[in-house]
């Protein structure tokens, strides 16, 4: 009795929740500053769980943001900025409009700018934290390094671009942290300069997350570097450095200019703070903390072990780039395992021997064929490097000599759960990797696959199961049309027939078990309850589909082999 | 201040070469233009115009011939031409170019008192350091070890709350510029890919073989992607949702295995076969040796349980609705009905005495004194039809869709479904040969019709509820509401607590009449309607078929112990009937004795399950 009148929507969700507009007008920004702002601050709208509450009854489609989230916003000194940035603008219009030419300078001097540092450490507290978002950041800036500088986007915003990628290149290549190569990232920084800008995308919206990005990447790169006593911004070596002034001091004038490149051509190692040997055992202290037990122990030590060797894949061997691969990825990726890399001195500044060079073990051509040939190196394809690097061993090179038609390219980054389809080509490698002949594992393929098509056939058995009952039925259903013609009926006793699996046997005793239990289970499931029957049929259905993508791969995979078999014999005869 | 007083000197380096000045001040010459005079001068006479103005062509023959006129200017205020001299040349020259004007002036030289109190003071302020020079932009952010001081504090619960934005899926085999074959598309899947919306695309590309690295070309979507990657990065809204991470095999209850719950019927073992079509009710006599089927070719038909064969076939009127052996062991006698008749028949099968006792039992009627008007004419059957086996006839005012008999084998209950009277069921009494209808009102349109095995209850199944009836009351005692669409049969547990009812729309409930008046369990394990239920005498076990042609026995287990549930588990499918007609079984029934079953189906078959 008594109190006030509770109204409609005044507490609970309804007032956890605002609307895009209502957010914008609360912190008093345009629509495009409300944007940036929630991009540097990593704003995100959220799905409120009953939307017709929060939107106060009505259905209408709107984007709800956390309220919490928009008061946090008011407090942004970075919203201050803005606004001066908004008056700057007008302020710079107007002094245009009066043509005061003293004025707008005087103004372009003092334009207000803004500084994200505080964001980014409010946003990752740790390191971790950043490096947790970081993949986002390097595909924006591969991307963004590679735009040409027709006035899309600032040139400044593109040389930093390519500054910041080359130094987390650089990095890589000094800390040999390089685990997989996957052609996406590789095509980024693969092909410069080639993009029709695309008319349909909101490039302010990409330079606003470059923006933060950079700066990001920027403060990661630093920390890097440090992490392995490296000077930051980078520098080359003394000794290298020399080498590479003595050449080419004649083709490039502006030493400022050439130093990106220089650091870009990738081929020279970075100065330390501390001079250290270059060869420094950084062997992991190993505290067995008191749960873990020896084999754990074990299997980390070995899988050190095993991460090292993979860091010094290619240490020893020499590499010479002809001049028609993509030298910048290959030599990216050859230098994080430790390979000596070179190229023509007209393809790129900071190429260290020629290809008259002796010591060369392999070099790599992207052409069908080579008029001057060594003997003593190997010629092979750029896929040999990259397969290599993801098999983590040494590929026999037979696959991949000049004119060859090269083997599949897989990708790394797909990890197989039971029940995927696993491409034959993996299953090899795989069986390379377990140090085994490559000549065995055709056989067992096949074997493979036909214990595959075994269960499938079981599996179909299952769901009919009664084809005797059927027979039955319909030797029963002739009798019957018999007697129907000639309205007497043979009466005649035949010995019975013993089913296969009474006669007691063991294979038949196993599949009549294996029946009974798929019946058991088929009758259980009929007492399921509603809504985990619905969630059971929903996770069979799953792995079902996975289980038909699968063998539609296998069996266009069959057909394929058949196809080219049947080709070569044609060929023969 | 230093631009204003080079301003000056150049005014007085001007001054030395004219000596004519007008006197009128800033003003448009224009106003001046009707005299003759165009102002004063020093002196405050008046300054003439020239007598002619020059026009185009003086201009132009002046341009060509005079060779001072690049160096003569025309001064408005005075109305003359001046040549200008080679100092003043000089000096316009140097100002063009952004010099002072005077060449001997030493811009570098700090002019300490000949400039004025503010150049004075900002000299000093300089001096000071106070004024201090622009310093040049900052064009290269600045980085520094952002994360040298990391503090616990700095994680704010906004972290915790954080959703991180999900990863973009890495790119797999198919997206490799040099993929696996079986990972091409065939023709038919790429002209299905491009016909499809972009938006229902399972991959976003075509995967493509390239046969080397030269011949890849540049990756055309990188920037969409990075973009469409951008936009779910601030557009999208965030919600946690939790992923259900069961094992499926969790799922299934565990139930006690069939093999342990045994007898029950598992193999299909006789065909009865003789009708022509459906057969739509079938029920065994009490002793479990015969069985009466009843058949859309309008005869019943009796068979001998044991051995399949078909003893006395009957041609009645009509397509046989329902049939009902008595359940009295004493008595010999079978219900049938068609169209709106009952008929009840005297096989004489098996023991002569209790075939003779029920002969007498009918004829040892007395009509009573006081004939009452009933509903219902009951008439004897006399003649040939006597020797078929006939022995009473009840003629109801409509068509009779079901009978049923009591336990005690006294009463008999028929149904004559029909939604706008109240004389749907009416109740029987064989022996007294009366008929009456216990309901005065409709309730709706009645389906089927039960008496309980012990005690004196009826129970009526509507479309969608059961009503419970007390006989000796009078009343209504119970409203079992069956949560389906439409009730197609029901069957009462021998001990008379627990009731199944099968509906058409695929389900079966289990009410437990202690419970509740909500069904118990609801089973939806056939594909089709359901068309019949039987409970089992003396085992327990109950069976339902259902137009997927299949009979599904369960084992169904009833405590006495009032706190333990019936455990209901299926324990067999049972198959045999083809589908004719979409209809599979039409009715399912018990051995009274024996653990089995006997259904009949739309292929005019009855088959029998041990």
């Amino acid at each position: 009795m008594g109190g006030l009148q509770k109204k409609k929507y005044e507490r609970g969700s309804a007032t956890n929740y605002i609307t895009r507009n209502k957010a914008r007008k609360k912190l008093q920004l345009s629509l495009a500053d409300f944007r940036r702002l929630c991009i540097l601050k990593g704003i995100y709208p959220h799905e409120p769980k009953h939307k017709k509450k929060v939107n106060k009854g009505s259905t209408a489609p709107r984007t709800f943001y956390l309220l919490k989230d928009i008061r946090f916003l008011l407090h942004e000194p970075i919203v201050r900025k803005f606004r001066e940035y908004k008056v700057f603008v007008r302020k710079l219009r107007k002094a245009y409009g009066k043509a005061e030419w003293t004025g707008v300078e005087r103004l372009r001097d003092n334009k207000p700018g803004y500084k994200l540092d505080h964001i980014i450490k409010e946003r990752y507290p740790t390191f971790v934290d950043a490096l947790r978002d970081i993949d986002d950041a390097l595909s924006m800036c591969f991307l963004f390094s590679t735009f040409a500088r027709t006035g899309k986007c600032h040139v400044q915003t593109i040389t930093l671009c390519r500054r910041l990628s080359v130094e987390w290149m650089n990095y890589i290549i000094a800390s040999r942290s390089l685990k997989k190569v996957g052609r996406a990232r590789l095509q980024g920084a693969e092909c410069p300069f080639q993009w029709a800008h695309p008319t349909d995308v909101d490039y302010r919206v990409m330079a606003t997350f470059t923006e933060m990005y950079t700066t990001l990447l920027g403060f990661v790169n630093f920390r890097l570097y440090q992490t392995l006593n490296l000077v930051y911004p980078p520098k080359l070596d003394s000794k290298a450095e020399s080498e590479l002034k003595a050449e080419h001091e004649a083709d490039y004038a502006m030493d400022s200019e050439s130093y990106l490149e220089k650091l870009s051509a990738l081929s020279a190692s970075l100065a330390r703070v501390v001079a250290t040997a270059e060869e420094e055992e950084n062997q992991m202290d190993q505290f067995p903390t008191e749960g873990e037990d020896q084999e754990n122990l074990e299997a980390r030590e070995k899988e050190q072990k095993e991460q090292e060797a993979h860091k010094r894949l290619f240490e020893g061997l020499k590499f010479f780039l002809n001049r028609e691969v993509p030298r910048e990825s290959l030599a990216f990726i050859l230098r994080c395992f430790g390979a000596e890399v070179s190229w023509d001195q007209s393809l790129c500044i900071g190429g260290t021997y020629d290809v008259t060079d002796e010591s060369i073990t392999h070099q790599i051509v992207d052409r069908p064929n080579m008029d001057k040939q060594y003997i003593n190196r190997y010629y092979i394809q750029p896929q040999w490097v990259f397969d290599t690097v993801n098999a983590k061993m040494l590929l026999p090179v037979e696959d991949y000599f000049i004119g060859v038609t090269l083997p599949p390219h897989l990708s790394p980054f797909v990890e197989e759960k039971d029940g995927d389809y696993v491409p034959p080509e993996k299953l090899k490698l795989m069986a390379l990797q377990r140090g085994e002949k490559p000549g065995q594992d055709d056989e067992e393929d096949d074997d493979d696959d036909d214990d595959d098509d075994e269960e499938e056939e079981e599996e179909e058995d299952d769901d009919d199961g009664d084809d005797d009952e059927l027979t039955e039925e319909r030797n029963l259903k002739k009798m019957e049309n018999q007697r129907a013609q000639g309205k007497t009926l043979a009466v005649k006793v035949t010995p019975g027939k013993v089913r296969p699996w009474e006669t007691g046997s063991v294979g038949n005793r196993v599949r009549l078990e294996q029946e009974e239990k798929a019946e058991e289970k088929r009758l259980a499931i009929m007492m399921m309850k509603k809504k985990e029957k619905y969630l059971y049929d929903k996770i069979m259905f799953g792995k079902k589909r996975t289980v038909r993508e699968a063998n539609k791969l296998t069996a266009k995979r069959k057909a394929h082999e058949d196809a080219s078999k049947a080709e070569k014999k044609a060929k023969k005869q | 201040p230093i631009q204003s007083v080079c301003v000056l000197s150049v005014g007085g380096a001007w001054r030395l070469g004219t000596d004519v000045r007008n006197t009128v001040g800033n003003i448009p010459m224009e106003w001046y233009q009707d005299y003759p005079h165009i102002g004063y001068d020093l002196d405050g006479k008046k300054i003439f115009k020239p007598i002619r103005n020059k026009d185009e062509l003086d201009e132009f023959l002046d341009k060509m011939e005079n060779p001072d006129y690049w160096r003569t200017v025309h001064d408005k205020t005075t109305a003359s031409d001046i040549r200008l001299s080679d100092e003043q040349v000089d000096l316009v020259h140097r100002l063009q170019k952004g010099q002072f004007g005077d060449a001997s002036f030493n811009e570098y030289e700090i002019h300490s008192c000949s400039s004025g109190p503010i150049v004075s003071k900002m000299v000093h302020a300089i001096k000071m350091g106070w004024i201090k020079p622009r310093k040049p932009k900052e064009t290269t952010p600045q980085y520094y070890d952002l994360w040298a001081k990391e503090d616990p504090n700095a994680i704010l619960g906004r972290h915790k709350m954080h959703v991180p934005a999900p990863k973009m899926r890495l790119p797999g085999h198919e997206e490799s510029y040099n993929p696996p074959p079986e990972y091409l598309l065939t023709e038919e899947e790429r002209l299905a890919w491009e016909q499809q919306d972009p938006e229902d695309r399972k991959l976003p590309f075509l995967p493509q073989k390239h046969s080397c690295l030269r011949a890849v070309p540049a990756f055309s979507r990188f920037i969409h992607e990075r973009f469409e990657r951008c936009l779910d990065l601030y557009l999208c809204p965030r919600q946690r949702k939790m992923r259900v991470n069961v094992n499926p095999e969790d799922l299934i209850p565990k139930l006690p295995k069939p093999k342990d719950l045994q007898p029950f019927p598992t193999t299909m073992s006789l065909v009865y076969r003789g009708h022509t079509s459906l057969v739509r009710s079938i029920s065994a006599s009490p002793t479990g040796q015969w069985l009466v089927s009843g058949s859309d070719d309008c005869t019943v038909r009796f068979w001998e349980v044991n051995t399949g064969r078909c003893l006395k076939t009957l041609e009645v009127g009509g397509a046989v609705k329902g049939v009902a052996w008595n359940p009295n062991p004493a008595v010999c006698l079978v219900a049938v009905c068609f169209e709106s008749t009952v008929l009840l028949l005297n096989p004489a099968l098996g023991d002569r005495l209790v075939v003779g006792a029920t002969d007498q039992l009918i004829t040892s009627y007395e009509p009573p004194e006081e004939d009452k008007e009933q509903a219902v004419t009951w008439a004897l059957s006399e003649g040939p039809e006597h020797d078929k086996g006939h022995r009473l006839t009840l003629t109801h005012p409509k068509g009779v869709k079901q009978v049923v008999w009591h336990g005690k084998g006294d009463y008999l209950s028929s149904v004559m479904p029909d939604n706008t009277s109240n004389l749907q069921v009416l109740i029987h009494q064989v022996s007294k040969r009366r008929t009456q209808n216990p309901f005065r009102k409709n309730k709706g349109l009645v389906q089927c019709v039960s008496f309980h095995p012990l005690r004196p209850y009826f129970f009526v199944a509507t479309q969608r509820c059961v009503r419970v009836y007390n006989l000796i009351k009078q009343e209504l005692t119970k409203k079992l509401t069956a949560n389906c669409k439409w009730i197609s049969s029901m069957a009462i547990h021998p001990g008379g607590d627990n009731l199944i009812c099968g509906s058409y729309d695929c389900r079966l409930a289990w009410f437990d009449l202690d419970l509740s008046t909500k069904p118990y369990k609801m089973l939806r394990h056939h594909k089709k309607a359901l068309r019949g239920v039987a409970y089992h005498k003396h085992y327990p076990l109950f069976a339902s078929g259902a137009d997927d042609g299949s009979v599904i026995v369960c084992h169904g287990m009833v405590y006495n112990d009032l706190l333990q549930n019936p455990l209901i588990v299926p324990v067999k499918v049972l198959r045999g009937h083809q589908i004719t007609h979409d209809l599979g079984v039409l009715d399912v029934t018990f051995h009274p004795t024996q653990p089995w079953v006997f259904s009949s189906g739309a292929d005019a078959t009855i088959r029998l399950f041990t």
